[in-house]
């Protein structure tokens, strides 16, 4: 045993793998009760283990830099894991391929009304311009939402928090949501999560079905592209 | 499975290198998809590149455990929401009603566009 337990502390809390310890501990505890509860929409594992480690990190008075040095291992594999949507896209070809027309319609208005629905609401709100710039492009994953707003001269960390709060309620409402209106076409389900919620809606896509995933990945991708030149033309038109 | 992971970076690494060379605005994770998807399809036409990686499952059965566990791989940038809570403090309320009514519009439109296009066009198809 060490002798002092709060020097044990201080090596731990600067270190990676304390960290990534928590990281991982933390999403197998709300990944497990999720499966628990047959993946319920309200025991969404990212939004659960996002307060934990808030709360966590608030207690300890543990930076966020100090934290994401041990959770940058588990950060890096969205990469490789956009490389890994090759695979069910490619298991299901035959179903993406005969949908393609019906994908570049849905993909044209679901980004345009994820836009200007955005806008216009934050203007009728009465939010300041600056504002309303940097939750306009909220609905693609982060790293490009966050070019974008800083192309705006927005705030991009304000951009970050509204991509992740979009992402979270989008996957959380997408199944009640999609059952209340009786589709059941899960191409359709999972392609509209992935434009209005990007990669977390298509982390719950994949936890329902499938071909949802698969359909949600292709959304996703397409969305990033076509927002990223969307946004600068809709803002000059709305807002002006 | 490390040679697997070795051929998704690959891609990924090879998408990078293009997108920084060419400057297109494209993320480079999206064009190490459409590589290794274009490689899914060669093997398809020549069945001697089904070997290594690309033989017995390898890459699917990598990308397939990567995919399954999508969410953890939010939670390092998520984090960084409770970090600028002080942000939303000032207009939260307002900004988490415009985020919640813009995601419901956003996907009622997309899958209803998605319904009607998908029964357009396959009723055209039976029309000869």
């Amino acid at each position: 045993m060490s002798d002092n337990p709060f020097s044990l502390w201080v090596y731990l809390s600067q270190s990676p793998l304390l960290w990534l310890t928590v990281t991982l501990l933390t999403y197998a505890v709300t990944d497990a009760v999720s499966l628990k509860t047959r993946r319920h929409p309200l025991a969404n594992p990212v939004l659960h283990s996002l307060w934990i480690i808030g709360v966590f990190l608030l207690l300890t008075n543990t930076s966020y830099t100090t934290y994401f040095a041990g959770a940058q291992f588990v950060h890096f594999l969205l990469g490789p894991a956009t490389v890994a949507l090759a695979v069910p896209l490619y298991e299901n070809r035959k179903r993406v391929v005969a949908a393609v027309l019906p994908m570049l319609v849905a993909l044209a208005v679901g980004s345009l009304t994820a836009i200007v629905s955005v806008v216009l609401l934050a203007r009728a709100f009465g939010l300041p311009r600056e504002v309303i710039l940097s939750l306009a492009p909220k609905s693609v994953t982060a790293g490009v939402a966050m070019g974008i707003s800083e192309s705006l001269h927005a705030d991009p960390s304000l951009t970050a928090v509204s991509v992740i709060l979009t992402g979270i309620m989008g996957a959380i409402i997408v199944t009640p949501l999609m059952n209340f209106t009786g589709i059941t076409d899960f191409r359709g389900r999972g392609f509209a999560a992935g434009i209005a919620a990007h990669g977390i809606g298509t982390a719950r896509a994949f936890q329902v079905d499938e071909v949802a995933g698969v359909f949600a990945g292709i959304a996703m991708s397409l969305n990033a592209l076509v927002t990223s030149l969307l946004v600068p033309l809709a803002v000059t038109y709305l807002l002006r | 499975m490390i040679a697997s992971l070795s051929l998704i970076l690959l891609c990924q690494l090879a998408g990078e290198v293009a997108v920084r060379s060419l400057a297109v605005p494209v993320p480079g994770p999206v064009v190490g998809l459409v590589l290794l998807l274009l490689l899914l399809l060669a093997r398809d036409r020549y069945p001697a590149l089904a070997r290594g990686p690309l033989g017995n499952d390898g890459v699917e059965s990598v990308s397939r455990g990567m995919l399954a566990n999508l969410s953890l791989l939010f939670i390092p940038a998520g984090v960084g929401v409770v970090q600028k809570l002080d942000l939303l403090a000032e207009h939260g309320t307002a900004i988490l009603v415009i985020l919640a009514v813009s995601v419901i519009v956003t996907l009622l439109a997309t899958v209803a566009t998605f319904v009607a296009a998908s029964s357009l066009f396959s009723r055209e198809d039976e029309t000869p």
